[in-house]
């Protein structure tokens, strides 16, 4: 079978969700090797195979995490010379979207990213204009280098797990990728909860939330869920909350099983980065507002009153 | 210093967005075109960087005739002078042959920094700056939330799932930039009436020594195979609060098993 390089997505030995998709889509037209850079391969090696990882290429060098994407689309770049992968997936993250960029331009390769399935083809699916338009897309030049949404695959453990043989590659990383150095990384703190592209359930707040100590509603029912935490761009823009937050056209885009939209009126912005979102539920006070079009539950309500109830309530029917 | 802007004409996401049928390219026509949104950040930052540091801004795009209203935009706001890259063989280029022309041109104008939205409303993608830096073998301080510039150092916040990381580098760099890192300026009457008279340099391939069959749509590396309108969502319920709203939702999320 066709060899198809997976980029793997980890927080030192824990895989990323989003890897177990990669390599699960990945399973349905070749065999799977993941691209390791960094520590944890070893901890993470019964993971991968579970997922039907067959090789595990492992750039151990801390040096990867010192710079800017460039080191790491150079390690793919030397590894698709040397196996030819039919072809390369990576997470349509913002760091995973740069690197197939460089790829692409590396390899001259075709590179789609934000793909929502991809078939035997190598066609893949698309969701465009704020998830108003399906496309089809194929890569015809060069290897196919696909970006891949996070949470759009169910990942599915393989029938019989991959052998996922670790093999250390050691690249010479020219001087020209090590030109965006990495001087500190600021880690801001979100708590426990869950990252938000990778998340099952998204609770997200918007203008109607008033104030950034408001948040705190929010935060508690996600807390309940088991969610991570969004905002609409009026909330970040306002500074209620964190940035890298924001849900919409000019921030995350995300797919998850829940969104749960809390006084958002769902300007196109909004509903650009959730309209993919498997069930959608509306807490808002406008019955007028657009986002009660995507509702499949909405409660036009005072949220203040609405969210502590729900949450109350979620919290009692666990316990009970 | 010598400081460029790429800047993208896009369809206007308040308004429908559609695919021609024909070539499965954009319907630039059913569409009002606005300069993209982010793109007005990075201008923002060019004319801050610019007054804080001296030099001039030039605007660089590539687009049909239309996209001189987002140059004029970016020149009312400020930036001195334009070079717009126009030319029918361009039309339907992807990513890959897009970031080779404006490279093309880059090479040909030169700079300190380049400076670009992070990603644009219509395509997202979100690797043009990390192809211009890798076709260019400059620094690529992307995602920027921050740009501070001392001598030949520039150094960056690059915005990240888990905060930021601060990245520094010597110019000249390539730059793309969030929304928190500016609030861009609106023109004047003023920046109108100037932007009339100020320079707007219009290359074709042939001008920045690119083969026409290597760009366009006939030679993109990547194709449209078919493409659907979403079908409309069905309509779910929708039940007003009567001091029993929360216990409602509960019930939704117990029916559909979140809980």
């Amino acid at each position: 079978m066709a060899e198809i390089l997976v980029l793997a997505e980890h927080s030192g030995e824990s895989v990323k969700k989003v890897t177990t998709e990669l390599l699960t889509l990945a399973r349905r037209f070749g065999e799977p090797s993941v691209v390791w850079v960094g520590q944890g391969a070893e901890e993470a090696q019964p993971r991968l195979a579970d997922f039907g990882a067959a090789t595990v290429y492992v750039a151990g060098d801390a040096e990867f995490d010192d710079y800017v994407v460039a080191p790491k689309a150079e390690l793919l770049a030397a590894l698709v010379a040397e196996k030819s992968p039919a072809a390369v997936l990576v997470a349509s993250t913002a760091e995973g979207r740069e690197i197939a960029g460089r790829l692409a331009v590396k390899t001259g390769s075709g590179v789609l990213t934000d793909a929502v399935g991809l078939d035997e083809g190598l066609v893949a699916e698309q969701s465009i204009f704020g998830g108003a338009i399906i496309v089809q897309s194929r890569v015809r030049a060069g290897i196919p280098i696909v970006a891949v949404r996070p949470n759009a695959i169910a990942p599915e453990p393989a029938p019989s797990p991959g052998a996922a043989q670790l093999e250390n590659v050691t690249v010479a990383v020219s001087d020209v990728a090590k030109s965006a150095r990495i001087l500190e990384r600021v880690v801001q703190e979100r708590g426990e909860r869950p990252e938000l592209t990778e998340a099952s359930i998204v609770v997200s707040g918007g203008r109607g939330v008033g104030n950034a100590e408001n948040f705190a509603l929010i935060e508690k029912l996600a807390d309940s869920l088991g969610a991570a935490v969004g905002a609409s761009r009026a909330a970040t823009d306002a500074g209620w909350y964190p940035h890298q937050f924001q849900v919409g056209q000019t921030g995350k885009t995300v797919s998850p099983q829940l969104y749960v939209a809390v006084g958002i009126s769902g300007a196109i912005q909004h509903r650009a980065g959730m309209q993919t979102s498997k069930a959608i539920m509306v807490i808002n006070k406008d019955p007028e507002a657009p986002i009660f079009e995507l509702a499949d539950f909405g409660v036009v309500g005072d949220l203040f009153r609405v969210v502590p109830q729900l949450t109350e309530e979620i919290e009692k029917r666990a316990e009970g | 210093m010598n400081i460029v802007v790429c800047l993208k004409q896009v369809p206007d996401t308040y308004s429908e967005r559609k695919l021609r049928a024909a070539d499965s390219t954009l319907d630039r026509d059913a569409a009002d075109g606005v300069m993209n949104e982010l793109d007005e950040y990075a201008v923002e930052e060019g004319l801050r960087l610019a007054e804080a540091h001296g030099g001039e801004v030039t605007i660089l795009t590539m687009g049909p005739e239309k996209a001189s209203e987002s140059i004029r935009k970016a020149l009312s706001m400020g930036a001195d002078k334009a070079v717009h890259l126009i030319d029918d063989a361009l039309a339907g280029s992807d990513a890959l042959s897009t970031s080779a022309a404006l490279a093309a041109v880059l090479g040909r104008i030169g700079f300190d920094v380049v400076i670009l939205g992070s990603e644009s409303t219509d395509a997202r993608m979100g690797v043009m700056g990390a192809m211009l830096a890798e076709r260019l073998g400059v620094p690529q301080l992307s995602f920027a939330s921050k740009v501070e510039i001392d001598g030949a150092n520039i150094s960056i916040n690059r915005q990240a799932d888990y905060g930021y990381d601060r990245v520094q580098a010597t110019l000249p760099a390539v730059i793309s930039v969030v929304e928190k890192i500016n609030e861009p300026r609106y023109p004047s009457f003023k920046g109108i009436m100037a932007a009339k008279k100020k320079p707007v340099e219009k290359l074709s391939v042939a001008d920045i020594g690119i083969d026409p069959g290597q760009v366009g749509l006939a030679s993109a590396a990547t194709e449209v195979v078919s493409f659907a309108s979403r079908p409309p969502r069905q309509a779910g319920t929708v039940v007003k609060d009567e001091g029993d709203g929360g216990v409602k939702a509960a019930e939704f999320l117990a029916a559909q098993k979140f809980i």
